[in-house]
């Protein structure tokens, strides 16, 4: 019991980071209808300059604003130099300039921040909690985690229903020739949309390089379980990237916990609930149930 | 000058493998080597073009077919001691079922979502090594003999006969799916791609169209992982991770998607590359670090770059340099003229800056 | 050929000058010239692919003109984005999808005031609302519920309810009858004359169903293949039989 208890707040955990990456991925395709294959490594590197700036600073907080800063600059600046070009040409195009991003990140990672691991701190304790004697199988460290993503997911969600600000950028992802001839300026809203991303992606990676060490590789794993938590949800939906982020950390924590060589089969036990889930809705749990074909 | 015929085929095939085998000759061992690196990689790159440019279905887990044929082969000529050809043979089936099974279950599915379907794949399968180490060696993986037949004399270098080998089966595998994509099936496989709707109500069967496909281009896959087992003589896990399917998807995009020059453009690309890169690199003599990184940070600015700037691939590129020497070739399609694959839902979704500008090429 | 309404200021408020306008190697619009008088209705007319909703596209920025000039009040604004245009006074409700429909209605409303200069004040936008949902009732109704669930008169309402939350000098229309039932369509044609007469909005109507454009508007032109063929005040054309015939289809 206590074992499962451990196994369903870890999952928990790792589940928001994935749900974190997978709104980053959302909030772009939504507005952009583009893939970042890059979002892993752009919040590798921001994460790097977070541990930079705390090594100098002494102060993990100081360190976590900046890569936050820091994700909205790099995805401003990615969005505006090298995806804009791709925004008229064939689509794969987009996906294939996200990969080259994602390469030439990791490889000037490794030049600037070197290709040791590093271990990132924290602001809490990483010991176990426990209620009168007994191990919950979390830390304050991973009800951070769990909180800092709620937190900053409710944060957004309300900006996008409640304010200008939002309105203006459902409106440029659900139609973008309307919300043009309506005076909205849709070349700015993709550019502040990847900046979003690019804090979102940033958040992930902070809050999870203390579980996996930092090196330039470091996301590409997380990346691909928060790609498939995004597809899981359907990529049009928000709601559809926490959800499949909490299913999947949950389900492999199960089977990484429970299974017969779990840890080998994680990976497969994450396809086998993707192959499940797109055979019954194959845009995702919460797609649109009509296919609009014309 | 179109491919439309078989002899033109099958002439280009032969004075290809000519050119080849005069290159492998004159050239030393490691140029042998790298000859046959590109030819191991030229079947799974055409595949894939096949799949993601004429099909319209994109794929990023191709890797983990040339796993499935690679570890078949491997298995088959370790403990049954198959003759090569039998082993590429029987590997070849294996792959085309797996490529069937992946088919089926992507029948239904559209653009990103069929994205991270592949994705997974090609992350999950080579992880079964780990799995079950006993039958496929973990870590060091499955070694493989390969040896020069006898008839060549004991001399004859084996990384020349390995180029040979692998030549001919790149060359053989281009002329049958030049040969598919002129068919009925190949036009099958357009009009899908093209517009579902309209296909379905021209007869044409949408699922088995799209699962064929990805059969085929799992076969080719499934080859070039049986060339890539006896050309390293080592099968492992290593080799087969998710980089090896997104780098098959480059190579396909850069070459020019749909296109099967353009896949061997993209063969040559990502196999000469980054040995060019590291050269330059290590000739400037720089720390261990900062050196072996910037090869890598070069293929990803190159990348880029050249997505900018040949948003057709290099074969676009090419048949646009041409035109300005020949004029405007009113021809039709031949394969390397595909539109782009539907990676975008269908129209009246699409958001982004879709207003028709003027001069936007 | 300025427009001939009677006791209305003369001076185009639109005009568009030898404009050339196409799509990659097809040529559309071929030195088309056409004034739009102020406050007047004007009805642009032709078969299918004759270049009307292109003109109207290349008047609103959606397409970029090759040649030619887009005067709005003598200021030549060719090649302007569509984002500019609108703030400029030219509102542009396209044919067909008009209506974002994953949005409310009073969202859709919201998304016509986004070209209000940012400092505008938050009583005057909801003033501007109350105003629209004075005048269409339906919409006042359903302000809360999503657009897809709208018929499709009340969609067309809610399109133009959000043009004129633009503020706009001049409202370009593309086949705002489409696809609507008989006696809605007769609705949609009594407010576009409405909005010519008493608020004094200079409008451009596209139409297919020539006998009902002709039959509200102050001047007509008859496109054919990227030219203008005829250029006259309504009554006019609506005597021509032979041009009717051959251009118009009745």
């Amino acid at each position: 019991m206590v074992e499962f208890l451990q196994f369903t707040l870890s999952g928990i955990a790792f589940g928001m980071i994935y749900a974190a990456v997978a709104l980053s991925l959302v909030l772009i395709w939504r507005g952009t209808r583009v893939l970042n294959f890059a979002q892993g490594g752009m919040a590798m590197f921001t994460t790097f300059v977070a541990i930079e700036v705390i090594y100098r600073t002494g102060s993990y907080w100081t360190g976590f604003v900046t890569a936050l800063a820091a994700g909205l600059v790099l995805g401003v600046v990615c969005q505006l130099t090298v995806i804009r070009p791709t925004m008229n040409k064939p689509p794969l195009n987009a996906v294939i300039v996200t990969i080259g991003l994602l390469i030439l990140i990791e490889g000037l990672a490794g030049i600037f921040f070197g290709g040791q691991y590093r271990s990132f701190p924290t602001a809490f304790s990483q010991t176990g909690l426990r209620i009168g004697g007994t191990p919950l199988g979390v830390s304050r460290y991973d009800v951070f985690v769990a909180a800092a993503v709620l937190v900053v997911t409710l944060a957004l969600a309300a900006a996008f229903r409640y304010t200008s600000a939002g309105l203006r950028m459902r409106a440029a992802a659900f139609n973008a020739t309307i919300a043009r001839l309506s005076g909205i300026r849709v070349a700015r809203v993709l550019t502040v949309g990847w900046g979003l991303a690019g804090l979102l992606g940033a958040l992930a990676g902070v809050l999870v390089s203390p579980s996996t060490f930092l090196y330039p590789n470091s996301m590409d794993t997380i990346f691909v379980y928060g790609f498939t938590a995004a597809v899981i949800g359907g990529l049009d939906s928000p709601l559809g990237a926490v959800v499949g982020g909490l299913l999947l950390g949950l389900a492999l924590s199960y089977s990484g916990g429970y299974l017969h060589n779990g840890s080998n089969l994680v990976p497969v036990v994450a396809l086998v609930i993707l192959v499940v889930v797109l055979m019954v809705r194959p845009g995702g749990l919460f797609s649109a149930t009509q296919v609009r074909r014309v | 000058m179109t491919m439309h015929t078989l002899p033109r085929r099958l002439g280009l095939a032969v004075v290809t493998a000519v050119i080849v085998w005069f290159l492998s000759v004159r050239l030393d061992t490691f140029r042998d080597f790298q000859i046959a690196q590109v030819a191991v990689y030229v079947p799974a790159v055409a595949g894939l073009t096949v799949l993601t440019g004429l099909s319209g279905q994109i794929s990023l887990g191709n890797g983990a077919f040339m796993a499935i044929g690679a570890y078949a082969t491997a298995l088959l000529l370790l403990h049954l001691n198959w003759p090569f050809v039998a082993a590429l043979v029987a590997s070849a089936a294996v792959t085309a079922v797996a490529g069937g099974i992946v088919g089926v279950a992507a029948a239904r599915l559209r653009g990103p979502y069929l994205a991270g379907l592949t994705l997974l794949l090609g992350v999950a399968l080579p992880s079964l090594a780990f799995a079950y180490q006993g039958v496929f060696g973990a870590d060091q993986g499955l070694s493989v003999t390969f040896t020069t037949p006898a008839f060549l004399g004991a001399t004859f270098p084996l990384t020349r006969w390995q180029a040979w080998v692998s030549t001919v089966v790149a060359l053989v595998t281009l002329v049958l799916l030049a040969n598919l994509c002129y068919s009925r099936i190949g036009r099958n496989w357009r009009a899908v791609r093209d517009d579902e709707v309209a296909a379905a109500l021209d007869g044409v069967n949408v699922a088995v169209t799209r699962t064929l496909a990805f059969v085929v281009s799992a076969v080719c896959a499934g080859l070039a992982g049986s060339l890539l087992a006896i050309v390293t003589s080592l099968v492992a896990p290593g080799a087969y991770t998710i980089t090896l399917s997104i780098a098959l998807l480059t190579a396909a995009v850069i070459g020019g998607l749909g296109s099967l020059p353009g896949a061997l453009w993209g063969s040559l690309l990502i196999v000469l590359l980054p040995t060019y890169v590291t050269d330059v690199a290590t000739s400037h003599g720089l720390s261990s670090s900062v050196g072996s990184n910037i090869p890598i940070a070069a293929y990803g600015a190159v990348l880029i770059l050249v997505m900018l700037a040949f948003p057709q691939g290099i074969q676009g590129g090419l048949r646009r340099l041409l035109t300005l020497f020949t004029g405007p070739d009113a021809k039709t399609r031949i394969p390397g003229d595909a539109p782009a694959p539907h990676v975008t839902p269908q129209a009246d979704e699409a958001p982004a800056s879709q207003t028709e500008k003027e001069g936007t090429s | 050929m300025s427009s001939a309404a009677a006791g209305q200021d003369t001076s185009p408020a639109l005009a568009v000058e030898d404009l050339v306008a196409g799509y990659g190697g097809v040529i559309a619009l071929d030195r088309v010239s056409i004034t739009a008088g102020t406050a007047a209705i004007t009805a642009v007319l032709g078969a299918n692919g004759a270049g009307k909703t292109t003109l109207l596209r290349a008047v609103s920025g959606m397409v970029r003109p090759r040649r030619g000039r887009v005067l709005l009040g003598g200021a030549d604004l060719a090649g302007r984005s569509p984002e500019q245009m609108v703030r400029a006074g030219v509102a542009h409700v396209p044919e067909g999808q008009g209506v974002i429909p994953e949005l409310t209605v009073e969202e859709n409303l919201r998304v016509g005031m986004m070209s209000w200069p940012p400092r505008a004040r938050r009583t005057e936008r909801t003033a501007a609302l109350d105003e629209a949902y004075g005048r269409f009732q339906p919409l006042a109704d359903r302000r809360r519920k999503l657009a897809a669930t709208l018929s499709g008169g009340e969609r067309q309402m809610l399109v133009i309810a959000r043009a004129l939350l633009a503020r706009p000098r001049v409202l370009l229309l593309d086949e705002p009858s489409l696809g609507l039932a008989p006696r809605v369509m007769a609705q949609v044609m009594d407010l576009v004359v409405q909005l010519s007469r008493e608020h004094g909005l200079t409008i451009v109507l596209v139409e297919q169903n020539a006998r009902s454009a002709l039959a509200i508007a102050d001047h007509g032109v008859v496109l054919n293949l990227g030219r203008v063929v005829a250029s006259a005040d309504a009554a006019t054309l609506a005597a021509d039989v032979a041009l009717r015939h051959h251009y118009l289809g009745f």
